[in-house]
This record gives structure tokens, C-alpha cells and sequence, in this order.
């Protein structure tokens, strides 16, 4: 039998959107779709005050269905990570208390068992973490000020594959940016089940000063679709190779 | 799930008082004891005795660390995570549940301080009891993960390295939970993040020679030849270099297999030293060093008395 797969977006920003539609909403969709969205808003080294683009990074994540986190630039490995796993559980407990509801009836939740059962619910939960297939991803925004975070985050994102890889589970990553050059978001990593790659393509992103938040995931979303049609058209065996 | 939001939600003021939803338990808070990557530990009472409660709106990882202790005390004579006392919700005064579990509290010393204090033959020690407790740990399926300095204690009479947090213990051929960069064998690109018994030896290397190093340092563009190049400048390491190497490179498959090549090294380095330095020493080193050695062997018997007794 075959255990689903979770897919999250994992959208890597330093500001606002300033063009197309709200980015809340698109990932409101994204979720509807059973795809989950991860935000992290990178913050400036020395930036003290209350950064704008905090409360969209909220708002996207929430509609998303997924987990927000602002961050300098030098706890960002961390943080990718933690925030990937909150949300592979988030999700997980979700489909848990789906079933929960089903037994105990509506409106019971994980909260209402006691202390020493939620153990074993969350036992459940952590195998199906460490043993689901996963499918991130990547929405890096490459406006001119996240020219110099660019390093981080390819390290952050290496960093995420060791651990990702570390599961019983397998895992498929793929990275896109933000604005594209013609498009609203350019691919630049296709889906493989290491990042290891990814240096050489990393250093050379840089683009224009908009930021398209809002199309760039609904695009993403289009890209998972994409990847599902592609490979139903594939056999069987070669998908089981690029796995390895 | 904003980490700020999580951080001042469960922290608590002394005077506090959390009163169990299900067991209705009353615990008063005493004072604050850490903070980690999930919630915060204070110190409280349970029956007039000292005890340690956690505290986290992370109630999932939350229970997943009693899940862990659950399994650890089942262990016979266990020495292997604090004693688990009770687990409740505490519905605040705001209306948000939090999760907690109140745990032995185990009074202790941070190693660093003690060894600056002690002097570093104590390090020999302590890294014979900690292969020890990865030993039965491993035996038990499970890995340590999160080993770092600041994870351990020392306890007085008898003096005994302690872990306390038991957060990063994770099953054997999973994915390592919690980790910290310095100590982690992924960062260093020297192996993987799977949970087995050579990630542990890793990072107990990395608490050995963080003693050495208590600033730490860099990785630098090549981590693994920076590490080995440190390990063998730092000189209070002399000892335990081979060891420790073969450690970083994820030569020991088993805590017992790097035991048996501590136990020589320390072996080795109490017969080079004896003779030579009893004649050739003037006075008042010679004291130092007979005192020194004296309090290893002390030390040594006190650790060797206690494999003997349960």
C-alpha cells in the first residue's frame, strides 16, 4: 500500500508583494488543495523596528495552512527546518484529528484526550512523519534585496535536504524563484530528492526590484500539478530510480 | 506559531500557580531553571519535594518528550533521563492550554564551570560515565541526538556527569530530532543526520573538545580539516586525540568499541607520566602533580566503585 505524500511550499522572502493578487489568498487556494504554505520572512541584520512585511508573512502562512517564521539571516537553517517538520506535523495532526472526530465524535480534538492516550495519538503522528513521502517546494524571492541573503539560503536549503534525507520517508525538492524573467516565477532546480546540487546554480540569481508574492504561488501550484500529469506518463520503474 | 508569541505564552513569574486539568495537581512556580527550543523549566514542588516542571505551548513536541522518558524508565535501574512524575494541561488565565510534565529535579553544576574549577582530569571521567549511558541508551533502540554541553550537569557525591534534556532522543534509523549546529556531525559535513550510535559519539567529541575550546570556532571552508587540525593543537586533548578523531570520522560503531580505547589512552598516559616526572620535577610541581594525579586516581576509583555497585 502506498502512503501519501505531504506537499508544502516553502516560500523564502525579505518584503512585501507589491504586484498581483493577495498572496493570502492564493494560498488559501494552495490549501485547498492540499498543499500546505511555509513562509519565512529573512530580516536585515540590524533591523529593529517592527519590519512591514511581518504581518503578511502571518497572513499567508495562516491561509496556507501553514507555519510562519521571521529570522535573521544567520538562524535561517534552523529555522527551515523547524519550520518544514512544525508543518509536516501541523498537517498530520490535522488528518489525525480528522479521525479522531470520526471515533469520538465532532468537535473533539487531540486536546480533549487525556495526557497519557495523546501519547500514543502522537506516536501515530511521528511514525507517519518519519515514514510519509514529502514534496517541498522552494519560493525564493530574488528581488535586489535579497541579493546578499542568497548564500544563506542555499546553505539553509543543503542543510534542509541532510536532515529531510535523514527520514525513512522520501522526499522530492524543487526550487523556484521569484520574479522571473518573463514569467512570474523561473525554475531553477527540478524536482530531485537531493539539493546537494544546487550550489553552482545559486550565486547567479538576482532580479528586478517588484515582488509578485501573490502570483508567484499560484504558479507554484500549477507546478505540482504539472509534476502529478508528467509523471503519470512516466513508468513506474523510473520514477522508482530518481528515488534512490 | 510564531516563535516570540510561544516563548512569552508559557513563561511564568516565581509565585505562580498551575493547577493540573486533569490530575489537579497544584504546583507552585519557585524560580525559572532554562529555557529551550520548546518552552521553559522551572523550579517547583511536588509533595514538599523539589521537582522540575516544563512548561510549552508545543504541547505535541510536548508529549513526545514524555513518550520518550516514558520509555526510558522503563529501563531497569535507569540512570538514563530524570524520573517522570506527572503530565497535565494547565488551562491559563487567558483560556490558551498548555502542556507539562513535572519531572526528579536533578541538582548539579554545569560541566564547564566544574572542570575550570576541578581541573580537566575530571574529563577523563566523565567521558568513560557518558559512553557508559550511550551504551545502555543505544542498547535500549534509541539515540541521544541533541548531546551538548549545555544538556549537561554534574551532580555532587558522588560526582557524576549528567544529561538533562532529553528533547533530541530519538529511535534508532530515524531522523536525529534536535540537534545544535557545533555538535552536530551534519554541519561539520562529516555524516548524516540519521539517528545510530556513531551521531552520538560524534557529539560527545564535540563536548570533549568544546572543554578544550570553550569559545568554540568556525568551520571555515573546509570543516573537517579544521576540526581534525584543532583537535590536534589543542594540548589539554593530547590524551584523548586518537580517540576523539576516530570519533569525528564515525570510526566507532559502538560506545564500547571507543571505551576500550579511552581506557588505554588514559592507561597509557598515567604510566608515561609517573616515573618520569617523580624524579625530575622540583619541589612544588611535584606536589601539584602528585595531587593531581592523585585526585584522578580518586576519581578513577570512586567511577570504578560505582560500575561495581547498582
Amino acid at each position: 500500500m502506498r502512503k501519501g505524500t505531504l506537499k508544502q511550499i516553502l516560500l523564502i522572502t525579505d518584503g512585501c508583494s507589491n504586484k498581483g493578487e493577495d498572496p493570502a489568498a492564493t494560498a488559501a487556494l494552495a490549501n485547498q488543495q492540499g498543499i500546505t504554505v511555509n513562509v519565512i520572512g529573512i530580516l536585515e541584520d540590524e533591523h529593529t523596528e517592527q519590519p512591514d512585511g511581518l504581518q503578511e508573512v502571518e497572513d499567508i502562512a495562516g491561509s496556507g495552512g501553514g507555519v510562519s517564521q521571521i529570522v535573521y539571516k544567520e538562524m535561517l537553517s534552523q529555522t527551515v527546518q523547524m519550520v518544514t517538520k512544525q508543518a509536516m506535523t501541523q498537517t498530520l495532526q490535522g488528518f489525525v484529528n480528522q479521525e479522531l472526530q470520526h471515533i469520538l465524535g465532532p468537535g473533539q480534538t487531540m486536546e480533549d484526550l487525556e495526557p497519557e492516550k495523546r501519547g500514543e495519538v502522537m506516536e501515530v503522528v511521528e511514525d507517519m512523519g518519519e515514514t510519509s513521502d514529502l514534496e517541498v517546494l522552494v519560493l525564493v524571492d530574488t528581488s535586489a534585496s535579497m541579493h546578499d541573503k542568497l548564500e544563506t539560503v542555499k546553505e539553509a536549503l543543503i542543510d534542509l535536504s541532510i536532515s529531510l534525507n535523514a527520514r525513512i520517508g522520501r522526499n522530492r525538492f524543487s526550487i523556484f524563484r521569484f520574479p522571473g524573467k518573463r514569467k512570474s516565477i523561473d525554475k531553477v532546480f527540478d524536482w530531485s530528492p537531493k539539493l546537494d546540487a544546487v550550489s553552482t546554480v545559486f550565486p547567479k540569481l538576482t532580479s528586478g526590484g517588484i515582488t509578485p508574492t501573490g502570483p508567484a504561488i499560484r504558479e507554484a501550484v500549477y507546478q505540482f500539478g504539472k509534476k502529478r500529469l508528467l509523471r503519470s506518463v512516466r513508468n513506474e520503474a523510473d520514477i522508482d530510480e530518481a528515488r534512490q | 506559531m510564531k516563535q516570540t508569541s510561544t516563548k512569552q505564552g508559557s513563561k511564568l513569574q516565581p509565585g505562580a500557580v498551575i493547577t493540573g486539568k486533569w490530575h489537579q495537581h497544584v504546583y507552585k512556580i519557585e524560580r525559572q531553571l532554562g529555557s529551550g527550543a520548546i518552552g521553559f523549566v522551572y523550579l517547583t514542588r511536588r509533595n514538599g519535594e523539589p521537582a522540575a516542571l516544563k512548561i510549552s505551548e508545543k504541547g505535541t513536541s510536548l508529549t513526545l518528550e514524555v513518550n520518550v522518558l516514558q520509555s526510558l524508565a522503563k529501563v531497569q535501574g535507569n540512570r538514563l533521563g530524570p524520573y517522570l512524575l506527572d503530565v497535565d494541561d494547565w488551562i491559563a488565565p487567558d483560556g490558551r492550554c498548555y502542556t507539562f510534565y513535572v519531572m526528579e529535579y536533578v541538582q548539579g553544576q554545569a560541566v564547564q564551570s566544574f572542570i575550570e574549577r576541578r581541573g580537566f582530569e575530571w574529563v577523563g571521567v566523565f567521558l568513560l560515565q557518558l559512553l557508559d549511558d550511550l551504551d545502555q541508551l543505544h542498547e535500549q533502540g534509541w539515540v541521544f541526538g541533541d548531546l551538548k554541553t549545555a544538556n549537561l550537569i554534574v551532580t555532587a557525591a558522588p560526582i557524576r556527569i549528567r544529561w538533562v534534556d532529553v528533547g533530541g532522543t530519538t529511535q534508532i534509523g530515524r531522523a536525529i530530532k534536535e540537534y545544535t549546529e557545533f555538535f552536530d556531525r551534519g554541519y561539520w559535513q562529516m555524516g548524516s543526520r540519521k539517528a545510530e550510535p556513531g551521531y552520538d559519539l560524534f557529539a560527545l567529541a564535540m563536548v570533549i573538545i568544546n572543554m578544550a575550546y570553550p569559545n568554540r570556532f568556525e568551520k571555515g571552508a573546509q570543516p573537517k580539516v579544521t576540526l581534525i587540525k584543532n583537535i590536534q593543537k589543542a594540548s589539554p586533548l593530547k590524551t584523548y586525540e586518537t580517540c576523539l578523531i576516530k570519533a569525528v570520522k564515525g570510526q566507532y560503531k559502538t560506545s564500547r568499541e571507543m571505551k576500550k580505547d579511552v581506557v588505554n589512552a588514559i592507561d597509557r598516559q598515567q604510566k608515561n607520566k609517573a616515573p618520569s616526572s617523580k624524579q625530575r620535577q622540583p619541589n612544588e610541581s611535584r606536589h601539584l602533580l602528585v595531587e593531581s594525579g592523585s585526585i584522578a586516581m580518586i576519581a578513577l576509583l570512586y567511577y570504578l566503585t560505582s560500575l561495581i555497585l547498582p
